[in-house]
């Protein structure tokens, strides 16, 4: 469902990751490891489209994508059901009405975002996930600041919900989903000091 | 050997070396020659006297003042289109040796206008359109020194100097509309009839050839600074990884 | 497109600020002129229409910089920069929620505050066509303005510094529209090319400012 061949990425104009290939099938999820500043940021912001690879492809069918940074994009003048419901609209789609039982904000609906915990929020950021109904996701840290049960409960989303119904994911966290998935340490692919491809190679 | 070998930015340090003193010493040459010929050899004008020789100065200035923004237009378009690093640092290079050229047209302008006008500063189209450009050149340096990233610096001060160009260009046009001129016509112009005499117009030549060649001076000199300083930094990036 | 016009406005009905700050700021500046050139009906009638411009354009420039900021501070711009909505939708549909908010209530504000400044009977009419031709040129500079400061901690000053140059001639002709009216000419040639300068505005910057727009969530 999406395959990655010989991807190298940059942060600021240095290489950090090269030679990463991998492919992520249908139903599965990929866990991504590996020291802080090590690229597991650089590298979905890569696989997202947000910043060119150096060298390689990253192929997924078009349309089908969706990235989720550690900041949730969440307005907090808005309501609860009026957040999801713009990400709905922006992705030409509905609202479920099951996913506010799934990631708990059924009490939380007419709540003000701005008046949620930190937790309550970041499963509003999620939930936009549910909503707008991508096969491919790109998730940077999904569970910072989620307590074990919210952890559990978007990981049962995951399991199934997403990759149940054939979506995959690839996650960078530090923490135990309890998914039965792969991991790609990150590690053994940082680039080398004088690997090609980075904005000042010119100079150099 | 493409030509745009020469953009990259070792042939560049390797080329432009030998050319710098050269540069610059046919512009000490030229000024040297154009001013000291222009002001102590040529007569006083019969309706301006020897204030006229402040144009040696003035038209030169002004001429540069507009072209360096050019040459920033056409090397950001360059950085843009094919990515040479020596095209963005050469706009970066070029726009504050502009600003001066600015300041310089204007100051001598303003010298000018005094005796002739009888005022330092009028709300002349030609004049106010120089102050805008000056704004632009200041808003341009302003956005480099901004962005700490070297290649997004790059991308957004090349489309804005893309933007800026136009806008500028309708700022003439708007500032023209608004009101009508003190200023003299062009004092070169390929039709005889407009042009300034001969005996002014000789010295003047040398005196463009002068600021063309101090301007090309200026900017080799600073686009290689640029390249070091891109290059301590590259290296330093890459000690720091190691 | 328009979800995100619609979040827009209401997020500035809600969060305050995004029409009243504009206006107050416009009220502002008129009432300031009268104690700085003196309360002469003869004075402020002359300079009226330049003020009325000059205030408008200064207090769509105060609501700049909120344009994208707040949306990349709460990373909401990096999901919409994801999201199947091209950059360009995404630049005209803030310009245009900009407009909603500030060049819509500055245009149909300035006659009332042309009042107080004796502006003349006749350039009324005038002043609410130009300001109605001119803001959306005014809105969609901006935009681009605000998109190349994206990304900067104290963006707001240069902010601007690169904007305010880029509305010379937009200024220019809608201010001279006014004043040709007050004098009895023609105001139609600068009412021409204020229009151009708009229409040309609103067509192509869009495709810079969404350019800008990606370089900056690189």
């Amino acid at each position: 469902m999406l395959q990655v061949k010989g991807l190298a990425c940059a942060r600021g104009g240095v290489p950090v990751l090269e030679n990463l290939s991998f492919d992520v099938a249908a139903g599965q999820a990929l866990v991504l490891r590996g020291p802080n500043g090590v690229g597991k940021t650089t590298l979905l912001r890569t696989l997202a489209g947000l910043q060119p690879a150096l060298v390689g492809d990253v192929t997924f069918a078009e349309g089908t994508g969706a990235y989720a940074s550690h900041a949730d994009g969440i307005k907090t003048a808005l309501k609860v059901t009026e957040n999801l419901s713009f990400w709905a609209s922006v992705y030409d789609r509905a609202v479920p009405d099951d996913v506010y039982a799934a990631f708990d904000l059924s009490d939380l609906r007419d709540r003000m975002a701005g008046t949620l915990s930190a937790g309550q929020k970041r499963r509003l950021g999620l939930a936009r996930l549910g909503v707008i109904g991508r096969d491919v996701l790109f998730l940077d840290e999904p569970t910072v600041s989620l307590d074990g049960f919210s952890v559990k409960m978007f990981a049962d989303w995951m399991r199934d919900v997403h990759l149940a119904r054939g979506g995959c994911a690839v996650i960078a966290t530090h923490i135990d989903l309890g998914l039965d998935a792969p991991e790609l340490e990150l590690s053994p692919f940082v680039a080398a000091s004088d690997a090609r491809g980075g904005t000042d190679e010119a100079f150099l | 050997m493409s030509m745009w070998e020469l953009a990259n930015p070792k042939r560049f340090m390797g080329w432009t070396a030998p050319v710098l003193p050269w540069a610059f010493g046919g512009a000490a040459l030229c000024l040297t020659v154009g001013l000291v010929w222009g002001f102590f050899f040529t007569p006083d004008d019969f309706r301006q006297g020897s204030t006229v020789k402040i144009i040696y100065l003035h038209v030169p200035s002004a001429l540069m003042a507009i072209n360096t923004w050019f040459m920033m237009l056409v090397a950001s378009l360059i950085w843009l289109v094919r990515r040479h690093h020596v095209s963005a640092l050469a706009a970066k290079a070029a726009a504050p040796v502009g600003i001066v050229m600015t300041l310089i047209a204007l100051f001598t302008g303003a010298i000018w206008g005094q005796p002739m006008w009888g005022t330092y500063w009028a709300w002349d189209p030609r004049l106010t359109s120089f102050l805008i450009l000056f704004l632009f050149y200041l808003g341009y340096v302003a956005l480099w020194a901004a962005i700490d990233d070297a290649d997004t610096a790059a991308d957004l001060t090349s489309v804005l100097c893309l933007v800026g160009s136009v806008f500028a260009i309708l700022s003439r046009y708007a500032v023209n509309f608004w009101n009508q001129g003190l200023h003299q016509g062009a004092s070169l112009s390929l039709d005889k009839e407009e042009n300034v005499a001969d005996v002014f117009w000789l010295p003047l030549l040398v005196c463009i050839a002068g600021f063309v060649l101090l301007f090309i001076a200026l900017v080799l000199l600073r686009t290689r600074t640029e390249v070091r300083a891109r290059r301590t930094k590259a290296l330093m990036a890459r000690a720091a990884r190691a | 497109m328009k979800a995100l016009i619609a979040r827009d406005l209401r997020l500035a009905v809600r969060a305050g600020g995004g029409f009243g700050l504009g206006l107050a700021f416009f009220l502002i500046v008129v009432v300031l002129v009268p104690f700085g050139v003196g309360p002469e009906r003869e004075v402020l009638a002359r300079i009226a229409p330049g003020i009325l411009w000059v205030a408008s354009l200064l207090a769509a420039l105060l609501s700049l910089d909120r344009i994208f900021a707040l949306d990349f501070e709460d990373g909401s711009l990096a999901l919409l920069a994801t999201a199947p909505l091209p950059a360009e939708s995404i630049a005209l549909a803030k310009a245009l929620a900009h407009w909603i908010t500030t060049g819509l209530p500055l245009t149909l504000a300035a006659p009332l505050l042309g009042f107080l400044l004796h502006l003349p009977g006749p350039a009324y009419g005038l002043l609410l066509v130009t300001l109605l031709l001119g803001t959306p040129a005014l809105s969609t500079i901006g935009t681009f303005g605000a998109a190349l400061t994206v990304g900067l901690r104290r963006g707001g000053l240069l902010l601007s510094l690169l904007v305010l140059p880029l509305y010379v001639p937009t200024l220019i002709f809608g201010a001279e529209a006014v004043r040709r009216g007050v004098d009895g000419l023609s105001p139609t040639a600068p009412l021409m090319l204020l229009a151009a300068i708009t229409a040309a505005s609103v067509a192509l910057l869009p495709f810079a400012t969404a350019t800008v727009l990606r370089i900056n969530l690189r």
